[in-house]
């Protein structure tokens, strides 16, 4: 893979979508990468104590997963220079192999200058969006 | 409880610095189900260009939510950690983030407000390598929930 080149780039261009499942164990997993323990994330009683409906992932997590979706598209995690997000409502993880869907998707929004454009990307569970604002500035080759 | 307003440009720099591990990028790369060599083969790395592995866009936080750490404990603060849920963020990467690097962390208190039942606190890391170049901007607007908003939910 190599980054993405210039001129194999417009606006309104579409970037391959992306759907990602994720249960209670890839938030544990996520937990321990990242170091953010908030019980919130993995324990229901905990969640329900600050009236949220069950456990919830990390908001990062899900800004994560969106990155994936731009890096993936620019060939090089590197060309990422900004990114950022709005967490607009949590995703519901239930205890069970279903977990949450999140779908995500991405428009080449604008042309900052010759070599770097804005991708607008959009994240969806349950029927909801979950990011708002979210945009990443990529550098192209 | 809303936040002092006496917060807004305080610094709390981390204690001693981060040594960004191979091993520790593979498992967030692994935590965020991303399969690109780039987080894993210092080859693939190099061959694309960089010295060692890099790491994910969002890998900063790790640092970023160590340095909020050390503010969430601050007494004078007294903020209740469940209660807090992360309202935006921003990560600007003046360069990718790569195994072997050494990066400082300092948070800084940009501002504090209250808006409809919500106190909301937004913070900067800069986090910098050991020659003090910058490396990433972190924003974050964090949001704690008064208790009486609560039962409107």
């Amino acid at each position: 893979m190599s980054r993405r080149r210039r001129d194999e780039v417009a606006e309104g261009d579409e970037l391959p979508s992306l759907q990602v499942r994720v249960t209670r164990a890839d938030l544990v997993r996520y937990a321990g990468a990242s170091g953010d323990f908030n019980p919130i994330h993995w324990n229901e009683r905990a969640a329900r104590e600050v009236a949220l409906p069950d456990v919830i992932g990390h908001g990062m997590l899900t800004m994560a997963l969106g990155g994936r979706l731009v890096t993936n598209w620019a060939g090089d995690p590197g060309a990422v220079v900004d990114y950022s997000v709005r967490f607009t409502r949590p995703v519901v993880v239930p205890d069970d192999a279903e977990g949450a869907v999140i779908e995500f998707s991405g428009t080449v929004a604008r042309r900052l200058d010759e070599g770097t454009v804005v991708v607008a990307i959009t994240a969806r569970c349950a029927g909801q969006s979950v990011l708002g604002q979210a945009t990443a500035t990529v550098a192209l080759a | 409880m809303a936040f002092d307003p006496s917060l807004i440009g305080r610094c709390y720099p981390v204690a001693g610095t981060y040594q960004v591990g191979r091993e520790k990028i593979r498992e967030f790369a692994e935590a965020i189900g991303d399969d690109d060599e780039i987080y894993r083969d210092p080859s693939a790395a190099r061959a694309r260009g960089y010295s060692d592995v890099i790491a994910p866009p969002t890998f900063a936080i790790i640092l970023a939510f160590r340095a909020q750490q050390a503010l969430l404990r601050d007494p004078e603060l007294g903020l209740d950690y469940c209660r807090m849920v992360h309202g935006t963020q921003s990560l600007r990467h003046h360069r990718p983030i790569h195994a072997g690097d050494e990066l400082a962390t300092a948070l800084h208190v940009d501002s504090v407000r209250s808006m409809g039942g919500n106190d909301m606190l937004t913070v900067r890391c800069e986090i910098t390598d050991c020659a003090g170049d910058p490396v990433t901007t972190a924003r974050s607007m964090l949001v704690v929930h008064h208790s009486d908003a609560e039962q409107d939910r």
